[in-house]
């Protein structure tokens, strides 16, 4: 569950920001937001996942007020609890797929890379269809398949929460409701939240909630 | 650390050109001043070994450093002639037993050194095939020079003409390889060593005579059918010496008179030594005496200097390049920032990236450093050689 209360916040140094009195999004929800270029979509998502520190306000992510949390105490549950799939989370071009999709456990020493997680990472490249891609560049990739090897890394943690911002922006339409279907799925199986931000409308009937960023209420 | 080192390991390899520049550069920078110690020091312990086992050198008055190098280590740079008496004057004080040394003449690009058989004994030369020369014309081959030449026990090779466009001056000795020295790592593998004797017959200070071929009698020659030499037929284009010719050889003149290059006095003791050495401390004198290790010390000293400067230069190079390779690294973060932004993102630390480049950096020192020991590996069984081209060149 993720509650928000009376959040705000500004870059410094900009006159850019973004203020929510109170949000409630319950656990397994699958919830789009929309808004307006600069409405802060992805700053929401960035506090939210504790990115970015609140001026104001709490956010609470299970009960954990993320916005109290230190950096790394922040960082730890990040990793650990939430996945991503931004459109600026690009894989490593000097990585293989399969490499990519286990980054994440290379570089956080809270997370360990065992054969469980191995083979986990060959089943969930397997449901995407990137089964047999798993020893390539992502040069050797169509913008669809990174864009599911993006998805995998983020569901490699089971995470409570799954991130996504404009995850569907660069693919083609078939591309993007498949990627959108899986990322549905995959949540739904392990009963986490989906926040996904989009600009997709056609997409919007596939959530069960959707949050306009300029009226954050749930239409 | 692991997942650290696998990661820049797979960037290092993605971006292998990049990777191998820098590898090439680094280890470049520390292979040469390294490499150039290794030289200095190889020729350091090449020169002093020789000059500490050469205690007194004898020969004409003038650069002792010529002197040394020419007699010690077989120098290109030629040494004015002196006296085969020198030796005997030596030998008549009963202070030092005197070795005789003529190096005037290269073989085929070979320092051909005249010696007697106790040079062979002085510097524990001994034959690895055949043996020693035992009769005027035969040569014995340094390891080095044996390897040089392609030539072994049996073969031949025509020493070069001193005098070349001298019609009345003599022709190359045709030598007989009689063996092979063993490796000695010392001046003495590049040498061809024959008998003093040979190296005056060289000279054209001794010589045979053989019977050219008598043509049919010339009834109306004035002097005689059988004063009728055909010149033409008979001339040789080298001489040879043969079980046939070896009894005509004789030589004309004093012995005590005929060159040679420098005298190696082995005095019985340091007294012996003292006192020859007095002797020679005449300054209108036509000889002098030096010792050896004094005039290499003093060699070295300056041959330091210079390396010491080359020192300087190359701290100067590595310090420019060092920070031409921080140029690339920081250029290569700025054009990394969106990778480590996402690998940031994906929940590493600040520190932890930092970490990331530091196995990079790391890996690259690592293969720098193995293609650097690789390297002077790779030179170390040349070091000696390019040593003594670089003091004696």
């Amino acid at each position: 569950m993720i509650e928000i209360e009376t959040l705000s916040f500004r870059y410094p140094g900009s006159g850019f920001g973004i203020a929510l009195p109170a949000l409630r999004i319950e656990r397994g929800a699958r919830v789009a937001i929309i808004g307006p270029s600069g409405a802060g979509k992805t700053t929401l998502l960035k506090l939210i996942a504790g990115i970015l520190a609140p001026d104001a306000g709490t956010i609470r992510v299970d009960g954990v007020a993320v916005s109290a949390l230190d950096d790394g105490a922040r960082r730890n549950f990040r990793i650990s609890r939430i996945g991503f799939v931004f459109q600026e989370l690009e894989l490593l071009d000097y990585l293989s797929v399969f490499d990519n999709i286990v980054h994440p456990y290379r570089i956080n020493r809270v997370l360990k890379l065992d054969q469980g997680v191995r083979d986990k990472a060959r089943e969930l490249a397997e449901q995407t269809g990137l089964g047999d891609k798993l020893a390539a560049l992502p040069r050797e990739l169509s913008q669809g398949e990174r864009q599911r090897a993006a998805v995998c890394r983020a569901l490699l943690t089971e995470p409570g929460l799954v991130l996504a911002d404009e995850a569907t922006g660069n693919l083609d339409p078939a591309n993007k409701l498949r990627t959108i279907e899986l990322l549905i799925r995959a949540a739904g199986r392990r009963q986490a939240t989906l926040l996904a931000v989009t600009h997709d409308h056609e997409l919007l009937p596939l959530f069960d909630r959707v949050i306009d960023i300029r009226q954050p209420r749930a239409q | 650390m692991r997942h650290d080192f696998y990661l820049a390991w797979r960037y290092l390899r993605h971006h292998r050109t990049r990777t191998l520049i820098l590898v090439l550069c680094l280890s470049l920078i520390a292979a040469l001043p390294l490499g150039l110690h290794r030289v200095l020091d190889a020729g350091e312990y090449w020169m002093t070994r020789r000059a500490e086992a050469t205690p007194l050198l004898v020969g004409a008055r003038g650069s002792s450093v010529d002197l040394t190098l020419g007699a010690l280590y077989f120098s290109e740079a030629g040494m004015p002639a002196i006296r085969m008496q020198e030796a005997d004057r030596i030998a008549a004080t009963g202070w030092a037993d005197p070795l005789p040394i003529y190096a005037r003449y290269r073989v085929q690009g070979q320092p051909l050194i005249g010696v007697t058989l106790d040079y062979f004994d002085f510097r524990r030369l001994a034959p690895a095939q055949g043996g020693l020369p035992a009769i005027l014309g035969d040569c014995v081959l340094g390891a080095d020079a044996a390897e040089r030449l392609g030539l072994g026990p049996g073969d031949t090779l025509a020493s070069s003409s001193g005098n070349a466009f001298d019609l009345a001056g003599t022709y190359p000795l045709k030598l007989h390889v009689t063996g092979v020295l063993a490796k000695a790592h010392s001046p003495d593998d590049h040498a061809v060593f024959v008998d003093l004797q040979t190296a005056w017959v060289i000279d054209g200070l001794g010589h045979g005579h053989s019977e050219t071929q008598i043509p049919a009698a010339q009834a109306d020659s004035p002097f005689g059918a059988a004063a009728v030499r055909r010149a033409d037929a008979g001339l040789l284009s080298y001489t040879e010496i043969t079980p046939e010719n070896l009894g005509s050889f004789h030589f004309h003149g004093d012995p005590a008179t005929y060159p040679i290059s420098a005298v190696i006095a082995l005095p019985h003791d340091a007294r012996a030594a003292t006192l020859l050495r007095g002797r020679y401390l005449d300054d209108k004198s036509e000889t002098e005496i030096v010792r050896p290790l004094d005039v290499t010390h003093g060699l070295l000293q300056n041959i330091f200097r210079v390396g010491a400067l080359f020192d300087g230069i190359l701290l100067l190079v590595g310090a420019i390049a060092f920070l031409l390779v921080a140029l690339v690294f920081a250029l290569s973060l700025r054009l990394r920032q969106r990778e480590i932004e996402t690998i940031y993102l994906l929940g590493c630390a600040r520190l932890a990236v930092m970490r990331l480049l530091f196995a990079e950096i790391l890996l690259i020192a690592l293969f720098a450093g193995a293609v650097c020991a690789a390297v002077l590996a790779a030179a170390a069984p040349y070091a000696s050689d390019l040593a003594r081209h670089f003091i004696l060149s």
